[in-house]
């Protein structure tokens, strides 16, 4: 977001709108990335109930895989999951030539 | 349009809490602290008797006073609470962020002095402890100035230009507790007057879900700052707008000052509240023995009413400023901001600083009359603060 | 009605809780899980949350100006008021119904959230205050057993032998000194309220205690167990395991008191030593490489077992004897 001037914002220090900090990336944070392993994963959503940056898709109920743009790499899901159908492994495996 | 006119002599908590009775406020929030004790008391039998529907909070203390009324206005409610001195320095960190959230809430504040030594009586220290935070102030010279500010000040803080909590001060004791004649105003015209509150992000308004409070780094902080300050700026505009409307609805004048037999005074004494009666008074009698004398009655003290000050007191022969506080190792106050107003002025008078009436100390006629002699003696020294009715 | 989590994650896919991504907490904190768990079920309870914040890492953390991450009504005062600030938030709401300006069937859930900084401590005050006049606000304390957002200063919550920067174990003193203050007896103790605790690691105990805190006609008040994983010293992902090793060892105890009615309301069978939960985090590791150490551990041990104690007892003494 750039920044503004005095006149373009609303007053009184509000935030006129909702949940705006969807727009910070905080999966820059990461260092460990968490790995799905479906074929063990019951559904039983204790890493979507634990996530603490809510980084975890699931429809209806059935886990889908994670939101890397939130997820901080904390290990919470991996822990709490009582399949260990979640693996934590290091982010540089993921990071691509480009950078 | 026939006015029934009621005049009836009470005291000023008596004639505050009846303004805040007309005006009805949604919540009022508020701890007792001598003097301001009685507006509350009569507020409260007001809610016990179901005369008002204000939902009434008895807090634990002044701080959470101020901390529920920012809560209750931010919600969307139109909110008021009323303190003094100690309990004023005890909200001090709420009062900078109700200004600082732009929220209208209209607070008035029975000036006494702060403590210490603790002292009960009459002095503006508390008020002066505030000027720098955000809040309009007002200042009453007599019950029927403080009912009335207490009732403009609701459609000052609303205005969509200004949102800014107002302070109506009025004198511990002197007023608060002295009874005055004062004419209340019809019910319908006063709740006519003030309208209905247009709140700002209300909290209630699930659609809409905003963030109140939020932590400026230093990326916004001034930005924020900047936008309080322009709203003290409008203040200056808005006001005389409000005071006419105050005027043709009730038939009393406002502005930002009140001049006292200035049209040809050489020598003029500024000073805030109730003690300006007693300035009149003498005025009055040193104009029967021939002297050139007037008074200059400041009702806004912030925003500072800086070009009337210019106006009004450049090419006098002299201006004495009473000030019922003190800054310790600066100037007065008041004194302070009459001085620095004057600073370009083409003719600029001689000055007299006159620090008085501390903890309720009397102010008497001969000691008006006294600072008013040193003026007219040319006996003024701009950078020498003097006192008056203190024993030396 | 009791609501499971798989429950819960179908109604949720896609509704707002209330708090998003994008907050700038530590990974692993345990204060936006408990965040997400009180909105969870006030929503799923057809509540609309309006929620107050003391300063502290979850509001600094949520509202860094311009991005928030509240997506219901919210407000931050300052430290030690939220209490109060919700007072008035929750009375403009009664004066305006009264007024018929909101309907009579929008049901509000006024909700405080407040470290343990801003109710133990500075925040007493205004919580007692909010407490003594019924106020229909729940407060929500999530307590790290310091003060946390400015780096670790011990508060009035903080245990006895824990590294803190202001109590430090140093030399000559053993960090603090003094027992945890008991907020969930002060707090009871203002009578006509519900008060429970809560563990992150125990959610179906943690949703009913929601549920019944909102539906309390009164004050209420919930004191999680909130892990800190950086000043605590722990590995990013042991929230939910400490939180639950407290519960095991009665460092913790989950109980609840309604109107002066204690009720017990997890009763492990086996208990862990308490030394087994100061091990487990960095905090205390000075504190157990000290000559003194086994003292401290036994009479912690002691402390705690003493209290259990004590609560089975009042739950026996006041079953069906309400305040009012």
């Amino acid at each position: 977001m750039s920044l503004k001037s005095w006149k373009e914002i609303p007053i009184g220090g509000v935030i006129d709108k909702p949940g705006t900090a969807r727009e910070y990336k905080t999966g820059a944070w990461r260092v460990m990335r968490p790995i799905l392993h479906k074929e063990k994963c019951i559904d039983c959503m204790f890493c979507w109930l634990y996530c603490p940056d809510q980084a975890i898709i699931q429809e209806g109920g059935i886990m889908k895989g994670f939101n890397y743009d939130y997820c901080k790499g904390c290990g919470l899901c991996a822990n709490v999951c009582p399949k260990q159908a979640i693996e934590m492994r290091p982010e540089t495996e993921f990071l691509s030539e480009e950078g | 349009m026939e006015r029934v006119v009621e005049r009836v002599a009470v005291t000023g908590a008596e004639a505050v809490a009846n303004a805040m009775r007309q005006i009805e406020p949604d919540v009022v929030a508020a701890y007792p602290i001598t003097p301001q004790t009685p507006i509350v008391e009569y507020f409260a039998r007001f809610v016990a008797d179901g005369v008002v529907r204000t939902e009434m909070i008895p807090v634990e203390s002044e701080h959470s006073a101020m901390s529920a009324v920012v809560g209750a206005a931010a919600a969307g409610a139109r909110a008021m609470t009323a303190t003094s001195a100690n309990g004023l320095a005890l909200m001090h960190e709420i009062v900078y962020i109700a200004a600082s959230y732009r929220l209208p809430i209209v607070m008035p504040v029975v000036n006494r002095a702060l403590s210490g030594p603790i002292n009960i009586h009459c002095d503006h220290s508390d008020a002066m402890a505030e000027r720098d935070s955000g809040w309009i102030q007002l200042f009453a010279e007599t019950n029927q100035e403080a009912y009335d500010f207490t009732i403009l000040a609701v459609r000052l803080a609303e205005h969509e230009d200004v949102r800014l909590p107002v302070m109506v001060n009025l004198d511990g004791f002197i007023l608060s507790h002295g009874v005055e004649p004062v004419e209340f105003y019809p019910d319908e015209l006063v709740k006519k007057f003030v309208g209905e509150l247009k709140p700002m992000y209300p909290l209630l308004d699930t659609e809409h879900p905003v963030t109140w409070g939020p932590l400026d780094l230093y990326d916004y902080y001034f930005e924020h700052k900047r936008q309080q300050i322009e709203a003290m700026e409008n203040v200056k505009k808005v006001f005389p707008e409000i005071a006419k409307e105050f005027e043709e609805t009730f038939g009393r004048k406002y502005w930002f000052v009140e001049p006292y037999r200035m049209e040809d005074a050489e020598h003029v004494m500024v000073a805030l509240g109730s003690t300006n009666s007693t300035i009149k008074y003498v005025v009055d009698e040193l104009r029967e023995e021939g002297y050139k004398v007037g008074s200059l009655k400041i009702w806004m003290f912030r925003p500072f009413p800086k070009e009337q000050l210019q106006e009004l007191l450049n090419g006098r022969k002299s201006v004495v400023v009473l000030d019922r506080a003190v800054s310790f190792g600066a100037e007065a106050p008041l004194y302070e901001a009459v001085k620095s107003a004057l600073y370009e002025v083409a003719a600029r008078p001689m000055l007299g600083s006159y620090v008085y009436g501390l903890g309720g100390r009397d102010i008497k006629p001969e000691h008006i009359r006294k600072a008013f002699e040193d003026a007219i003696n040319g006996n003024l020294i701009a950078d020498e603060q003097r006192y008056l009715g203190l024993r030396e | 009605m009791p609501v499971n989590i798989k429950q819960l994650a179908q109604e949720f896919d896609k509704k707002e809780i209330g708090i998003t991504q994008g907050h700038r907490l530590c990974p692993g904190c345990g204060a936006p899980i408990t965040v997400k768990f009180v909105m969870m079920i006030a929503r799923h309870l057809g509540y609309e949350p309006v929620v107050g914040l003391a300063t502290g890492c979850l509001e600094v953390s949520t509202s860094i100006y311009p991005y928030t991450a509240w997506s219901v009504p919210y407000i931050h005062n300052a430290f030690e008021n939220v209490a109060a600030t919700m007072s008035g938030v929750e009375t403009a709401y009664k004066a305006l119904k009264n007024k018929g300006k909101i309907p009579e069937d929008k049901k509000y859930a006024f909700i405080a959230f407040g470290g343990d900084g801003g109710t133990y401590d500075i925040g007493l005050q205004s919580l007692s205050g909010m407490l003594e006049r019924g106020h229909k606000v729940l407060y929500v304390l999530y307590d790290n057993e310091g003060y946390m957002n400015t780096g670790n200063q011990r508060s009035g919550s903080t245990p006895p032998g824990s590294d803190t920067t202001t109590a430090p174990v140093g030399k000559k003193l053993p960090g603090k000194v003094q027992l945890k203050k008991n907020i969930v007896e002060i707090v009871a103790a203002h009578e006509n309220v519900y008060a429970a605790t809560a563990s992150l690691s125990e959610p179906m105990d943690f949703f009913a205690k929601v549920e019944k805190a909102l539906n309390f006609d009164g004050p209420s008040f919930l004191a999680v167990f909130s892990p800190c994983v950086r000043f605590w010293r722990v590995n990013d992902d042991k929230t939910v395991e400490i939180s639950k090793l407290a519960v095991e060892t009665k460092y913790w105890p989950l109980y609840e008191v309604e109107r002066g009615v204690y009720r017990v309301t997890r009763k492990p069978r086996q208990f862990k030593p308490v030394e087994e939960f100061l091990k487990a985090q960095g905090r205390f590791r000075k504190l157990l490489s000290r000559p003194d150490a086994k003292e401290i551990v036994d009479e912690l041990q002691e402390y705690v077992d003493r209290r259990w104690e004590r609560l089975l007892t009042l739950e026996e003494v006041t079953k069906d004897k309400p305040i009012r």
